[in-house]
């Protein structure tokens, strides 16, 4: 038999960012061993990108007097386009306040309320002298209410070195620089996980009572995005590649109005909401035509397809490239820009050589987040699988339906971390530890197999990048903001070549130790697998819902699809198959947004 | 116009292969526009060689994980545009952390430990009470927090500190920049004495010579030279407390 380390726990969280940290805390405060995997050191989690804020209606600043759970409900509701589950949505809206607070407990140095004079859209806001010290809030699309709470321009770095601060004084084993390969199962129930070892190339098994999916988003799916690297998806794949667990809405992928071009690095949101303008290449700003309530701060769907709306009518910049809009946020003044945004500034700065004070920011919709994920039910436990659950960006709890609100995702981490963590350590304490080791033997088995198939050079024809960059290249060109149904049709027949190509890589290299190449060769027929429910997903619904958006069926089509894709792998037919489930809906009928195509008519022609 | 040719001699290590010393191997690429290290070494590994190993997360100056001495000089490889480097341009992992492969550092490993030495997180005996609001805080400290939490733990100052390279138990300017954001914080309810026991050592605060290497190599523009002045004040004070309590 392979010589493999066994680890033995309680809990197994694979996925050390915000939301597998988050679960942590909660189940190791209940005396539960806890063991979290992550392909980095936890700080280095994609998590800690993130700038902008996180949503919860504490109501502490001028312009988010009134506010309450109850809007951020309403605001989160018609962001999604209907399509989240209401019953969450309602649970998160009601404990984000505590979370935002409860991180505060433990240390984020959240920016508070000031008397400070502050001028927004002309207008001067005046603080409540009572609310000084509280946490304040910025605005973000998509909300009524201004209710992002945020650190300077570190959020979720802030954030993440907080919630790892308490799992370090909690002990939880951390093992980092370990990729978890597949799940150890037996079709019914998970015991584990078959790990790689990114040091050493070594294969390990993780036994456990309970499984947690925690590995965030696939945004490295489309090439150019706005994710880090490693957000490659692995945890869905190994997921989808039981045979058993559905991805929900995988069609359902946001693209953000403003990733900086040519790289994608994201300008955040912040951007807009303190004030910053969209302008074409004649200096003109534009949003108010398309969108004259909300402007730049309509949620980013709307937003991004405003953009390619107004590029495609020509109004774009030319760039070596390809077209690009500007963003500008000089009228915001030095001050401002260097202090509470100053990492754009920074970014400006180091990767394109331009000062945000004076120029202006090249930027185009870019991929940003996924909607879709690991289907679960509210308590976060896994559909299909038992003794498995899954939260933040990998899962879809379905907070988020077909749009994600800007601020609802850090929120989503911590208060499902809260939630979901509770769950799962009142789950682990009757949950037994009976696994087989022939079970385990075998999973590690079909791991060292793969490993010496590609390391052996014996067949196979395709390279690993290439490959990979054909992919990433369907996605751009078929499945962007704008879908048809041929380009679907087209980017389905593609990835169903590819899928079976990346059956039969070929290394260039030796494979050997922790090979980089290697590594991604494991990781390719997954994400492969991951592109083809996204492709599939998309040519199969026939209506506009959020980001989703067909030109050839541009309506959202409440009496045939509300409701929500299932997407399993089957083995037998050698491609995803696509299932569906009603959405839950408790308190918000289906209606009008309020923005984007159904309530402002084309524009004007100018 | 036609573009620059670059060559950049890499620091090789296989822990695979133990018998091959570590060497420098050259690379050539045409430079293109708005390159950065993080294009060329990716380009590297995809077009002439898949086994060359380095670390990139975020690809942009936010996560740290791609400190490395880009001409002698610690810094994020990230950021590092091609227009500022000359023609040839030496890379070599950090040193102080162990070596993992090629450029590949583990400086994870390395900043937990520090983090667990000085206990980095708050000490306190409340409990978090879900129905109350937040504690007050000025914004002012609140933002003199941040800075100090703002280290990314990309390991340049480390890397480039004369003490951390001879004395593998000193936690440096980032592990005592570490320490004084949890002094400043109210939230933590160390005292004196408390601080003075996790960072008034030859491994802290007084293993420094102060020749503030640490401050010009701060990728991210953390203030170190004035959170280490702030630490020895304290300890410093905190000392004479003591000595005088005795
Ligand atoms: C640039 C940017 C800015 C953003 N800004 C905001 C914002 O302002 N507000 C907001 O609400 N949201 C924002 N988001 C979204 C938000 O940051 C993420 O959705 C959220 O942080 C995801 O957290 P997570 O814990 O689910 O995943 P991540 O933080 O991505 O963590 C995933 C973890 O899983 C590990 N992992 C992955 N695969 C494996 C594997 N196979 N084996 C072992 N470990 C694995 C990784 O190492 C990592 O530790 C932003 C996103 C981006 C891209
Ligand atoms: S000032 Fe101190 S910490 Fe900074 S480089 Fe010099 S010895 Fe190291
Ligand atoms: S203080 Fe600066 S140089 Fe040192 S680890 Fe932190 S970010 Fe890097
Ligand atoms: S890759 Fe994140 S700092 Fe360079």
């Amino acid at each position: 038999m392979n010589d493999y380390d066994l680890f033995v726990t309680d809990v197994l969280i694979i996925g050390a960012g915000l939301a597998g940290e988050r679960a942590a805390i909660e189940a190791a405060s209940q005396g539960l061993n806890v063991t979290i995997l992550s392909l980095v050191p936890p700080r280095r989690s994609h998590s800690a990108a993130a700038q902008g804020g996180m949503q919860a209606a504490l109501g502490n600043a001028a312009m988010g007097q009134g506010d309450s759970p109850d809007v951020h409900f309403a605001d989160t509701v018609k962001g999604s386009d209907w399509g989240c589950d209401q019953e969450v949505a309602r649970m998160f809206v009601d404990m984000a306040p505590v979370a935002v607070r409860e991180a505060a407990f433990w240390g984020v140095p959240w920016t508070r309320v000031t008397m400070d004079k502050r001028i927004y859209d002309g207008q001067e806001i005046h603080e409540d002298p009572k609310k000084v010290g509280l946490i304040t809030a910025r605005n973000f699309g998509g909300t009524a209410k201004w209710r992002t709470c945020y650190t300077a321009d570190g959020t979720g770095h802030a954030l993440l070195y907080t919630t790892d601060s308490m799992v370090l004084k909690l002990g939880v084993t951390v093992h980092d620089r370990v990729e978890a390969l597949s799940l150890i199962h037996d079709g019914d129930r998970c015991y584990g996980a078959v790990a790689r070892c990114l040091r050493t190339g070594n294969l390990r098994a993780y036994s456990a009572r309970t499984t947690v999916i925690a590995t965030g988003g696939y945004g490295r799916l489309y090439g150019v995005s706005t994710n880090a690297v490693i957000n490659e998806g692995t945890g869905m794949a190994i997921a989808l590649e039981t045979g058993k667990v559905p991805l929900g809405n995988m069609e359902a992928v946001q693209f953000h109005p403003t990733g900086l071009v040519p790289s994608g690095i994201l300008i955040t949101e912040g951007a807009r909401g303190d004030g910053g303008y969209l302008l074409d290449k004649n200096g003109y700003r534009f949003m108010p035509d398309y969108e004259p309530k909300k402007k730049e701060l309509a949620s980013r769907d709307v937003v991004s397809r405003r953009m390619i709306q107004h590029m495609r009518a020509g109004y774009g910049v030319d760039s070596p490239y390809g077209p690009h809009l500007w963003l500008d946020i000089r009228h915001l003044g030095a001050k401002h820009i260097e202090t509470n945004l100053r990492e754009i500034t920074s970014i400006c700065r180091k990767f394109n050589g331009i000062d945000p004070v004076h120029e202006l920011i090249p930027v185009r919709p870019t991929q940003h987040y996924s909607m879709g994920g690991v289907r679960v039910n509210k308590h976060g436990y896994v559909y299909g699988m038992k003794n498995l659950f899954a939260l933040g960006e990998a899962a879809c709890w379905d907070l988020h339906g077909f749009n994600r609100l800007g601020g609802n995702s850090l929120a989503e981490t911590i208060v499902s971390g809260k939630i979901i963590g509770e769950k799962i350590a009142e789950f682990t304490k009757d949950a037994l530890l009976d696994v087989r080791s022939s079970l385990i033997d075998q999973h590690v088995h079909d791991q060292a197999e793969r490993i010496e198939k590609l390391r052996a050079k014996k067949s196979g024809t395709a390279d690993v990048f290439r490959l990979r960059h054909e992919m990433e290249e369907i996605l751009r060109e078929h499945v962007f903001v704008f879908r048809t149904e041929a380009a679907l049709a087209e980017a389905v027949e593609q990835l169903h070549a590819l899928h079976v190509r990346a059956g039969d890589l070929r290394l260039r290299g030796s494979g050997l130790g922790a090979d980089p190449e290697l590594s991604a060769a494991l990781r390719l027929p997954g994400m492969v697998k991951l592109a083809y429910c996204i492709a599939k997903g998309a040519l199969a619904r026939t209506e506009s819902r959020g980001s989703h958006f067909r030109e050839d069926y541009p309506k959202r089509d409440d009496e045939n699809w509300l409701k929500r894709t299932l997407a399993y792998w089957s083995y037998e037919k050698n491609e995803p198959v696509l299932d569906y489930e009603p959405v839950v809906i408790t308190e918000l009928p289906p209606g009008d947004r309020g923005y984007g195509e159904a309530t402002s008519g084309p524009v004007q022609k100018k | 116009m036609a573009s620059r040719e670059l060559t950049f001699r890499i620091l090789r290590y296989n822990p695979e292969t133990p018998d091959v010393k570590p060497h420098l191997q050259d690379f050539h690429l045409n430079e293109e526009p708005g390159m950065t290290l993080f294009i060329v070494l990716n380009r590297l590994r995809e077009e002439q060689d898949p086994s060359l190993r380095f670390d990139f997360v975020c690809r942009a100056s936010i996560c740290g994980s791609c400190g490395m001495l880009i001409n002698g000089k610690p810094n994020l490889a990230c950021k590092t545009l091609t227009k500022a480097l000359p023609d040839v341009t030496t890379l070599m992992p950090l040193p102080v952390f162990k070596l993992l492969g090629d450029l590949s550092v583990d400086t994870g490993v390395w900043f937990r430990d520090v983090s667990l030495r000085t206990e980095s997180w708050v000490h306190t005996d409340e409990v978090f009470d879900p129905d109350a609001a937040e504690e007050k805080m000025d914004n002012e400290l609140a933002k003199e927090i941040y800075e100090a939490e703002r280290c990314i733990e990309c390991g340049c100052c480390i890397g480039g500190c004369a003490t951390a390279n001879i004395k593998p138990s000193f936690i440096g300017a980032a592990g005592i920049n570490r320490v004084a954001r949890f002094m400043m914080d109210p939230r933590d309810k160390r005292t004196e004495q408390e601080y003075f026991e996790v960072v008034a050592s030859e491994d802290g605060v007084f293993g420094c010579v102060g020749l503030m290497a640490c401050d010009d190599n701060c990728p991210v523009g953390v203030p170190l030279r004035s959170q280490l002045a702030y630490v020895r004040r304290k300890m410093a004070v905190a000392g004479w407390h003591m000595g005088r309590g005795r």
